[in-house]
């Protein structure tokens, strides 16, 4: 087991380092003087002077690339030429937002999206696979920050039934949390129920047409024991794995979902930071969230892992 | 000495498979639907101009948020545009931006594939470590990311998506090219000594493109979604240029007073999305051997 994790470790290394390289060369990207840039309508020479030295602008580039890269190593990830506040604790701040966000998503996709597929693969070429099937396909073509505005058009505006906006967090008034957090949660999972069922199902063809499933049939098992002990038991690595991949979507989900619903998370930090231009903070969002697929990958091969026996004795 | 391609010309043993592929793309409903939901918004979308529609840029301020009427089939927004003309106009811009940048994806990422499956060592290893680095951000968050340092504007986030959406194409392509450069009439030319330009663009880069059309069929359908996300952001179609996403950024701010800004464009996205979602679907569908 640590071997294996050590293995896959190592592997990830060069992704990381290449991750490193081109957050670096995003800053790059900006036209004309990044200083100029990052100081927006600040053209005093004296704040240029500083700014050119904080960010080693002097330097050769590949020795400006080292000195970010050690300081980004150390958890310094610079600081927000707005506030002035370190990046890294800002996303120590905002990160649990979005954690919670993501948590409420992940539970109502995999709670609709799995069921879902498996009776959509049960139910193979029957009317109810094509509407299971046309829905998820709709869940995946409905823009989310459109259905965010229909629903607080809806839910918000005519029946008064749940805040439209704000948050509130969980450990000091869970009540008023939840209340906030499940129309954007709904909004955020809609997609991920979609890729979920689509996935789901998709496993579970596979596994139903295994020799064990029709050998589990013929020594007279009932067919719900059939299709949840051996169909979707092993049907469940893949999704296990889906799951760490679409981590991906669901942060990229929370930038807009957040926005909408105004949610003081890692997603609205981004576009916040996009428009007051404050470039530190985009670089390391980008940067966070590379490095959190990767650990999620990771995470996603560990439990592939430990849920395959045939991996775990070799 | 005869050339391999020509002999498989002559045999005609392409056809049969092609014709079969169409066959079960025409049985496919559900791909017949979408194709035909395409079909219209790019119908209108190509004749954007010559359509009895006024100018998408010519305000009202006597109809300023008009609901639904026999004027204005699909209403006027806050400054007393015909939102049906927007929504038109937007449809070019959104299309475009679909188009475009999953075709700057194709036109980077497919050769990048090609060469790292066909030639595999260090050029597969340098391409592929990149591939994985740049597939570690989410689609949207690198296509946001390139927007903001690249400026707001509707061509940077083609490109940007474009960029964004590269690594997919790579990926896929490579697999598809290790496994055709091993199959024998690969072999065969070149033990009959065909150049590799050759044997790429004649043998590889044909049999790599059916995945490569569904995949694009897909992409499109993400494309349209993220240039809206990033319109809907503030960094995609600037204003007054119409675009799905820009229209939605703005009907956000008269929700109560004027919803039917938010439905149409949301409605439009929603429909072209699928639209190129069931086509994605039925063309993998008619193009897998294991679906007969």
């Amino acid at each position: 087991m640590l071997r294996f994790l050590g293995h896959r470790l190592i592997v990830s290394l060069p992704t990381v380092f290449l991750i490193t390289i081109f957050v670096f060369v995003l800053q790059k990207l900006l036209p004309g003087d990044p200083v100029l840039a990052m100081a927006g309508d600040d053209r005093d020479p004296e704040t240029l002077a500083r700014l050119r030295d904080l960010y080693h602008l002097n330097e050769p580039i590949w020795k400006q690339y080292w000195l970010w890269l050690v300081d980004a190593a150390q958890g310094d990830l610079g600081r927000s030429i707005r506030t002035g506040i370190p990046v890294s604790d800002m996303i120590a701040q905002k990160l649990p937002v979005t954690i919670q966000l993501a948590i409420m998503s992940m539970i109502f996709a995999a709670v609709i999206g799995i069921p879902a597929g498996i009776i959509s693969a049960v139910k193979k070429g029957t009317a109810t696979d094509y509407v299971a099937n046309v829905v998820a396909l709709s869940g995946l073509s409905i823009p989310n920050f459109w259905l965010g505005i229909m629903l607080i058009l809806l839910v918000s505006v005519k029946w008064q039934l749940l805040p439209a906006s704000g948050y509130v967090p969980f450990f000091d008034d869970p009540i008023q949390s939840l209340r906030t957090m499940v129309m954007p949660a709904f909004v955020l999972g809609t997609a991920l129920a979609a890729s979920l069922m689509r996935h789901t199902r998709s496993a579970m063809l596979g596994v139903l047409r295994q020799d064990y499933v029709r050998t589990a049939r013929a020594k007279g098992l009932s067919e719900r024991e059939v299709i949840l002990r051996h169909g979707f038991r092993n049907a469940l690595t893949p999704v296990v794995t889906l799951l760490a991949l679409l981590f991906g979507e669901l942060i990229a989900g929370a930038v807009l979902t957040e926005q909408i619903f105004t949610i003081p998370g890692f997603g609205k930090m981004i576009v916040d930071a996009v428009f007051n231009r404050d470039y530190a903070v985009v670089q390391a969002v980008v940067l966070v969230t590379a490095l959190g697929f990767i650990l999620m990958n990771l995470l996603a091969d560990t439990a592939y892992f430990l849920l395959n026996p045939r991996l775990r004795a070799g | 000495m005869t050339d391999p391609s020509a002999v498989a010309d002559e045999l005609d043993l392409e056809k049969p498979a092609r014709s079969r592929v169409w066959g079960k793309f025409f049985r496919h409903y559900s791909a017949l639907f979408g194709a035909a939901l395409v079909a219209i918004f790019v119908i209108l979308a190509a004749l954007a101009p010559v359509l009895p529609i006024p100018d998408p840029a010519a305000t009202d301020w006597g109809a300023v948020r008009q609901p639904p009427s026999a004027a204005h089939w699909l209403g006027t927004d806050e400054i007393g545009r015909d939102i049906l003309s927007r929504m038109i106009w937007g449809g070019r811009a959104s299309l475009m931006a679909g188009v475009v940048s999953v075709a700057i994806a194709i036109v980077i990422g497919v050769p990048l594939g090609i060469l790292a499956g066909y030639f595999r060592g260090w050029t597969d290893a340098v391409i592929s470590r990149c591939t994985e680095a740049l597939l570690a951000i989410p689609f949207l968050i690198l296509a946001i990311a390139l927007a903001a340092f690249l400026g707001p504007s509707l061509t940077n986030a083609m490109i940007a998506i474009g960029i964004a959406a590269t690594p997919v194409f790579i990926r896929l392509t490579r697999g598809q090219a290790i496994n055709i450069a091993a199959e024998d009439y690969v072999e065969s030319a070149h033990a009959i000594g065909l150049s590799t330009p050759i044997i790429l663009r004649r043998y590889i880069l044909p049999n790599v493109l059916p995945p490569i059309l569904v995949q694009a069929t897909l992409t499109v359908a993400s494309a349209i979604i993220a240039e809206a996300s990033l319109s809907f952001l503030g960094l995609g179609q600037q204003p007054p240029a119409p675009s799905w996403g820009a229209m939605l950024n703005t009907a956000k701010g008269f929700i109560t007073q004027a919803p039917w800004m938010a439905w149409w464009p949301g409605i439009a996205i929603f429909l072209v999305v699928l639209g190129f979602n069931l086509l994605g679907d039925g063309l993998r569908d008619a193009l897998d051997p294991r679906e007969d």
